[in-house]
């Protein structure tokens, strides 16, 4: 089993993100061939008249909550890559996954009935096409560490920044 | 035929009924979309001499075969088309964002409203399902404030929303129509003709595919146009933003300042683009689909204007800023704020401004005449009122909501002069007298005073041509630049993405052939584009326009530019506009009086439409 450490999710940086949804339309071209924002697994929200905007997609929590939700055992977590994989037999697309992600990450396929959920584009030799795709580099496949090295550097940034500003 | 949705929905909004046509292969190819097909929807469904603000004067929305496409700046546009009630034409205003695309998923081509609502409504389209519903809650409220209430309404956040403000509702000929709160349909008064049907909204969810025909080659295209957008075609819009502009048409002396008393400023620092973005620019967005974004959102951080928040343009700067002697970026931010807020155009408002504070310092209207406003070129707290009192059409406002034409035409005393319109559409922030290619293409823009409709002001402005001389050959530029963005606003992509289409015409016939599988070559996509202008001018020629309308304001004609400077003496005589559309007209084949006669209409595949002619080609 992949630790957390190691365990790769896509993350939007909303300084660069745009809320352009060209993340969307690549997710649903990669995976269905179709351009269809309600069949991508990235989903952009904007807020604060568009001061803000940030995709969202599945985190591969360590103890999903869409996993333990599923009253019908439809969901489990990859231990390799941490991805949940749906089982589309079992799955009734009652929804209780949905409720339970608090990133909203868990989608209902309007056609299938089912609810489907990033994948990292397993199948694809060159990763997750939402990354390869965004024009502002505002999306990457991070580790929980990596962020967290991200942040850090940033707030030395800030730190520094606002220090250089008090002397001005 | 991938690319269209197939379906041309049709609402009369006196008794509510809908139904749908489908979207033919002919009309697809001939009109391809956008301002295309609009018009042709429009003149097919109306009557000659039509008043634009009655229920007989159909409104049509409409999108591209690349809408609701991965296509960048391409996958979110669509139009609005009418006759406008500020120059009695072609009305016509595309704006981008993302409910465009929203609307393609859900299986429309174009709308076509007609009738009057007997109370407010808003349209609510869930793919299928048509639904007219109560707006009285929303009427009153700014666009912004109804995409909200909508949303909490039918509990849908993706629900993407177009709607008028309170100055749509009290059919201010300059009322906008907005989407996503910060993009505008803006111009020729559109957000009138939709205020006069009672319909106060849009909202769209749309959750149908989008397929286009040549998958392979389409993903090759967006990944090269990826690239492209990257490059300096697009660094401007991409970098500083088309504010930039205010300093290239300064140092060239085109930059009309107060009303067109002068054509340059002596210092520009406290508003250029470096102040405004790195001052105020809080956040750059994009439209859905885009790789270049370019809308720069400022924020106004300290003062009495603290916390106005709106999108900056050249085209809003220039004409609350500089165009009304005004050199703060608090207010200028404010006024445009209030522009979105009140839904009205920005450029048609502050031009209409400027033309009040002209009449005021000349004497012509007086302290009181003006409800104690003080509106000297140079206060920008003027203009920030004079913007409030327009959107509620509250005392001198409701004089001023029609636009410079009319209020000039209330006012009299020779404040005609003073009013720089062309067909009734405000002048936009070029200097026309010294930019003559640029002053020809808005002397015959189908949709009155602008810049957008050609190009050519890029021309004058780059030296690709000497910009002071009215010569032969500025037609044939005039008319090249006026196809592509005709096929541009049809397809339709973004104008701001041109320079991207290094083989121009070319580059757009792959890309329509790509998205829908159909034939087409870069000649075809020329004629298309012509067709289309024609249309235009036959829409114009229908309700009353004639050569005489193909004219420059009063100030271009007869004032020079002043200033000690490149373009000093720079005018552009009633001979020299003469030359200008003489040589126009015969590159695009028209007779003398500027009418296409029926053989040209033939050749275009216009027959259908050739009685608009008929006696008039002499």
């Amino acid at each position: 089993m992949v630790s957390l450490h190691n365990r790769k999710f896509i993350s939007a940086d909303s300084d660069k993100c745009v809320g352009c949804q060209v993340c969307e339309y690549a997710c649903s071209f990669t995976h269905d061939k179709v351009f269809n924002a309600v069949k991508s697994r990235i989903r952009v929200v904007r807020s604060n008249q568009s001061m803000k905007s940030i995709a969202l997609t599945c985190r591969k929590c360590q103890e999903p909550a869409c996993v333990a939700a599923c009253p019908r055992d439809a969901l489990s977590q990859s231990l390799e890559t941490g991805t949940i994989i749906i089982d589309q037999d079992q799955c009734n697309g009652c929804g209780w996954c949905i409720e339970a992600c608090n990133y909203g990450a868990m989608m209902m396929h309007p056609e299938s009935k089912t609810v489907y959920v990033c994948d990292l584009c397993q199948y694809r030799p060159d990763g997750p096409q939402c990354v390869k795709w965004c024009p502002e580099e505002a999306l990457t496949v991070v580790t929980s560490d990596v962020l967290a090295q991200k942040a850090r550097l940033n707030a030395i940034k800030k730190l520094f920044q606002e220090h250089e500003e008090l002397e001005k | 035929m991938l690319g269209y949705a197939g379906t041309i929905l049709y609402i009369d909004l006196t008794t509510g009924k809908s139904r749908t046509e489908k979207t033919t292969e002919e009309t697809a190819k001939k009109y391809i979309g956008g301002i295309g097909l609009g018009m042709k929807l429009w003149l097919s469904n109306s009557k000659a001499g039509v008043d634009p603000l009655s229920p007989e004067n159909p409104l049509v929305l409409s999108l591209g075969p690349v809408s609701g496409t991965m296509f960048p700046t391409g996958g979110n546009g669509h139009a609005f088309i009418s006759k406008s009630p500020a120059t009695g034409g072609v009305g016509e205003a595309v704006s981008h964002g993302t409910f465009g695309a929203e609307l393609k998923r859900a299986g429309y081509d174009a709308i076509v409203f007609t009738g009057k609502a007997e109370k407010p409504v808003y349209l609510w389209i869930d793919d299928e399902a048509i639904q007219l519903m109560d707006a009285s809650r929303v009427w009153g409220k700014s666009p912004g404030e109804t995409e909200d209430a909508i949303k909490d309404e039918i509990g849908d956040y993706y629900v993407r929303v177009a709607a008028i403000g309170l100055a749509g509702e009290k059919q201010s000929k300059m009322a906008n129509i907005i989407n996503e709160k910060t993009r505008a349909a803006g111009r020729t008064g559109l957000g009138a003709v939709m205020g006069s049907k009672n319909l106060k909204a849009i909202a769209v969810r749309g959750t149908h595919d989008i397929k286009v025909a040549k998958g392979e080659e389409f993903m090759d295209m967006v990944k090269e146009f990826h690239e492209r957008m990257k490059g300096p075609a697009s660094m401007r819009y991409r970098t500083l933003g088309t504010v930039e502009n205010l300093t290239i048409a300064n140092d060239l002396y085109c930059m009309p300042t107060k009303n067109y008393s002068g054509s340059h400023l002596d210092k520009v620092e406290t508003i250029n683009a470096d102040e405004i973005n790195e001052r105020f620019v809080a956040k750059i967005i994009g439209c859905n689909s885009c790789a270049m974004r370019c809308e720069h959102e400022a924020l106004v951080r300290e003062g009495p204007y603290k916390g106005a928040l709106a999108r900056i343009e050249y085209d809003n700067l220039w004409a609350l800023g500089p165009n009304c002697g005004v050199d703060k970026l608090d207010s200028i931010i404010k006024a445009a704020e209030l522009c979105t807020y009140y839904g009205l155009d920005a450029t048609s408002t502050g031009v209409t401004i400027s033309f009040l504070m002209d009449c005021h310092e000349k004497g012509i209207l007086s302290h009181e005449e003006l409800g104690g406003i003080d509106a000297h070129f140079g206060n920008g707290d003027a203009v920030v009122q004079l913007v409030e009192k327009i959107g509620k059409r509250e005392g001198i406002g409701d004089l001023l909501a029609d636009g410079a034409k009319a209020a000039a035409a209330k006012i009299g005393k020779g404040s005609t002069e003073l009013a720089q319109h062309i067909k009734g559409l405000e002048v936009t922030g070029y200097d026309l007298r010294c930019l003559k290619t640029a002053a020809l293409a808005a002397a015959v823009s189908f949709r009155g005073a602008d810049h957008s409709r050609s190009g050519a002001y890029q021309l004058d402005m780059k030296g690709k041509v000497d910009r002071t001389k009215a010569e032969k050959g500025r037609g044939k530029l005039v008319k090249e630049g006026e196809n592509m963005l005709a096929v541009i606003d049809s397809l339709i992509v973004c104008k701001n993405s041109k320079a991207t289409y290094y083989k121009e015409l070319a580059d757009l016939a792959k890309l329509y052939s790509a998205v829908t599988g159909l034939d087409m070559s870069s000649a075809e996509l020329e004629a298309t584009g012509e067709r289309i202008i024609n249309l235009a001018r036959l829409i114009n020629i229908r309700e009353g326009l004639t050569r005489n309308d193909d004219t420059l304001p009063w100030k271009a004609l007869n004032q020079p530019i002043t200033e000690d400077g490149p373009a000093k003496g720079a005018v552009v005589t009633q001979d020299e506009l003469d030359l200008l559309l003489d040589d126009y007209y015969n590159s695009r084949g028209w007779t003398v009086e500027g009418v296409p006669p029926a053989t040209k209409l033939q050749e275009l595949g216009l027959a259908e439409f050739k009685s608009i002619v008929e006696g008039k080609e002499a």
